[in-house]
């Protein structure tokens, strides 16, 4: 597709809210240090108990759900054809790539001996019974398969690049050192850039494939996140516990990828001061109450047919943590129906954070509150657990934040509104940059 | 955009593929319905003979310390450090003997450490087979040199067996392998059935425990709860236990007789068998998004000929 439909966003990166981010991941990375020489048992209330906590729960078994919406947009876009999306999916592919790199990140702070974990790749020790090595093999092939995906927004850049900034630390450093600059250097720069113009028509050739492998991937590992925990059959609840766990998890990351998508870009458009995409995210909100629909009924009807529904209406602590969760989502999703809502960015913003916060609860019901390992344990995180969580969240905020700068990532302006004259544009200069990338 | 609707529709089919895969796993029956092997090895506990001295405790940590990763444990009172005073099964901590007074005049001991289960949770879930059951005999072992340390195998243990070095840089798991590499080839027999002094530890094969286990039953009316805990549980455990007060407030979960390993695998092997289904997914999305494509360039084709009249459309892609 055409890469002309994004731009960089121009603004400076040193801002305030950099300067917060910043502090925070870098207290966040400290305390992995922690982790690292003192145990895990010195920065978290994790115990034998609860094995588990909010490092899985949140970073991995919620994060990649709401890192889905490169997932989402990307089915909407190839497999239903929706091609006037096209503009949206890329800052939807950058968040997923950092939603599951730093997954992958958290669980190797979170596992005891990551420096086994090379047995991933030693077929003798491959364990199809595990769940956990579905989850980790899909994780590590999808966040592959997302900074392939993204690979041509860098690409773009280095074709298109000045070297500005780096000639000129060049010519200070050189200028101090008091020695010419070599020529080499200028012409190693120039062989970048022909490399990467060489390099991004052969990648457009073969990206379809790619991304496709991005649709098959999450959906694999997004269902069998659900079934992690099917062999807690005696710890998590029966509210919970269902031979539908997979199927549920599968569902709950799509409508989270859609509305993550548009809570996304109502942030990013309020944050940049761009004008908001309030057409394209009407059409991805009508999506969303029909999934929620599904999911819903599966829950409801798997209830009934194991005889829970009365646990669910009993307003005990579980029973009141289902019925909270039930009703973000069922309530986010009534809003949806009605379209003069769904136009209207206010409402739109209010039902999309409702969904993620009803399907980010669900997440957490399965993985820490509906789950009892027996008398005698307790959990609740600790200061310094919730910091490096946070740690990390602010470092993937700090990275989206700075690579809409560098990069062409976010919808070109003027082509959201004339996309269907300009697209022709589009197709041509692609083919006349490919033209040129073959000739050298 | 003409492509949308039959999309959708290929798209819902996809999706109700998948519901139907997994549906069927839900409903699918056992294939091979795992078989409980008596001839492997194990232990018979027998709470009433107990006398809660401690013995094996304290033999576990000798023979076993240096193998498995064992430190004593002090209690907050003893400031020397003088005596070991575990709470609980830990990661220094293999097996254990607690008290439970129901009141001063009914009480009862009991003895904690790993079940080895015949179909074992924790060896069905660990993601590189560093959880491994000997067909053999019946061992549950660990080989600290694989794992990762993720702990799914504390998650998915049903006894709350397996424990975790929470306040090590370098931790392991830690859980009772029967003396595998320590006293068992050397005197074939676990340290602690060993040196019990009241013979309430008993070591041997399965169908030799559960025999003696019956015997004792039948031949002390009232004596016992009139129940084997471990014949049956989560598929049978090798580990088996008899005792004059509920299994459940002694710390021994109420559970059924199918292994909850058995339910997950029989979805997880539903889903992937032969790894069909993912193939066959990839295959549809990529056929549905190249015509997507296709039909999506021709739209662009046929629009720049109008508009443009020309311009650069013979262009290879």
């Amino acid at each position: 597709m055409g890469h002309d439909e994004y731009q960089k966003h121009d603004a400076k990166i040193l801002t305030p809210s950099f300067i917060v981010l910043l502090t925070l991941a870098m207290i966040g990375f400290a305390l992995i240090l922690l982790r690292f020489v003192k145990g895990i048992g010195a920065v978290s209330n994790m115990s034998d108990g609860y094995p588990w906590g909010i490092w899985i729960t949140y970073d991995v078994a919620t994060g990649t759900a709401i890192a889905c919406g490169g997932y989402a947009m990307a089915i909407l876009v190839y497999i239903r054809n929706r091609m006037h999306y096209h503009p949206m999916i890329r800052s939807a592919i950058l968040t997923s790539m950092f939603g599951y790199g730093l997954a992958g990140f958290s669980v190797m702070v979170d596992v005891g001996r990551p420096w086994n974990a090379y047995n991933f790749f030693v077929p003798s020790k491959w364990q199809a019974n595990s769940a956990m090595f579905e989850v980790a093999v899909c994780v590590m092939a999808y966040t592959t398969v997302l900074i392939m995906e993204f690979l041509p927004a860098i690409l773009t850049a280095l074709e298109r690049t000045e070297w500005k900034t780096l000639q000129y630390m060049l010519d200070r450093a050189y200028s101090r050192l008091g020695m010419e600059r070599p020529e080499r250097i200028g012409d190693r720069l120039d062989k970048v850039k022909e490399l990467a113009a060489w390099a991004r028509p052969r990648l457009d050739k073969i990206l379809i494939f790619i991304i496709v492998l991005g649709i098959t991937l999450p959906t694999m590992h997004q269902s069998s996140l659900g079934s992690l925990l099917l062999i807690a059959s005696t710890k998590l609840h029966p509210l919970w516990h269902t031979g539908f766990l997979p199927l549920l998890f599968l569902i709950n990351c799509m409508y989270i990828g859609y509305s993550i998508a548009i809570l996304e870009s109502v942030l990013s458009c309020y944050a940049f001061k761009r004008p908001f995409e309030t057409k394209e995210l009407s059409g991805l909100a009508r999506i969303i109450p029909w999934l929620t629909a599904i999911w819903l009924s599966v829950v409801i009807g798997d209830l009934a047919w194991r005889g829970q529904l009365g646990t669910a209406v009993s307003f005990n602590f579980y029973s009141r943590f289902f019925l909270l969760e039930f009703c973000l989502i069922a309530g986010g999703s009534l809003l949806l129906f009605n379209k003069r809502r769904r136009e209207s960015i206010r409402w739109l913003f209010v039902s999309a954070a409702l969904i993620v916060l009803g399907g980010a609860l669900y997440r957490f019901n399965v993985y820490l509150i509906g789950f009892n390992p027996g008398k005698g344990w307790h959990y609740f995180p600790a200061l310094a657990e919730v910091m490096i969580t946070v740690g990390i969240v602010a470092f993937e905020i700090l990275g989206y934040q700075v690579l809409v700068k560098l990069l062409p990532v976010l919808p070109k302006l003027h082509t959201r509104e004339q996309l269907a004259a300009k697209t022709a544009t589009d197709t041509a200069i692609r083919h006349t940059i490919g033209h040129k990338a073959l000739e050298h | 955009m003409i492509m949308a609707k039959p999309s959708r529709r290929q798209f819902l089919k996809i999706m109700g593929a998948t519901g139907a895969a997994l549906l069927a796993g839900k409903n699918a029956s056992a294939h091979e319905e795992h078989k409980i092997n008596n001839e492997t090895i194990g232990m018979l506990y027998d709470a009433t003979k107990c006398v809660g001295c401690k013995a094996c405790m304290s033999t576990c940590k000798r023979v076993n310390g240096d193998y498995g990763s064992l430190s004593y444990e002090r209690a907050k009172f003893d400031t020397d450090g003088l005596w070991d005073a575990p709470q609980d099964l830990s990661g220094s901590t293999r097996t254990l003997i607690k008290l439970f007074k129901q009141s001063e005049q009914e009480w009862s001991y009991v003895k904690y450490s790993c079940m080895h289960c015949q179909k074992p949770s924790c060896v069905s879930v660990c993601p590189v087979a560093a959880m491994t059951r000997d067909p053999e005999t019946g061992i549950v072992d660990y080989n600290k040199n694989t794992c990762i340390g993720c702990r799914y195998c504390q998650v998915a243990c049903a006894f709350n067996i397996p424990k975790f070095q929470w306040e090590k840089a370098i931790p392991q798991i830690v859980k009772c392998d029967l003396c595998k590499n320590t006293n068992l080839p050397k005197k074939g027999i676990s340290a602690c059935a060993e040196v019990c002094p009241a013979g309430a530890i008993m070591f041997g094969k399965r169908k030799d425990l559960l025999e003696e286990a019956e015997k004792r039953l039948r031949e002390n009316p009232g004596k016992y709860i009139n129940h084997i805990y471990g014949a049956h549980e989560v598929g049978g455990t090798n580990h088996i236990y008899l005792a004059g007060m509920q299994f459940n407030k002694l710390g021994l979960p109420t559970l059924k007789e199918e292994a909850p390993a058995e339910f997950s695998e029989k979805i997880q092997h539903t889903i992937y068998k032969g790894f069909i289904a993912p193939v066959a997914l990839y295959g549809t999305l990529c056929f549905i998004a190249v015509k997507n494509i296709k039909g999506n360039d021709e739209d662009e084709k046929g629009h720049e000929t109008k508009t443009d009249k020309g311009g650069d459309t013979n262009g290879t892609r």
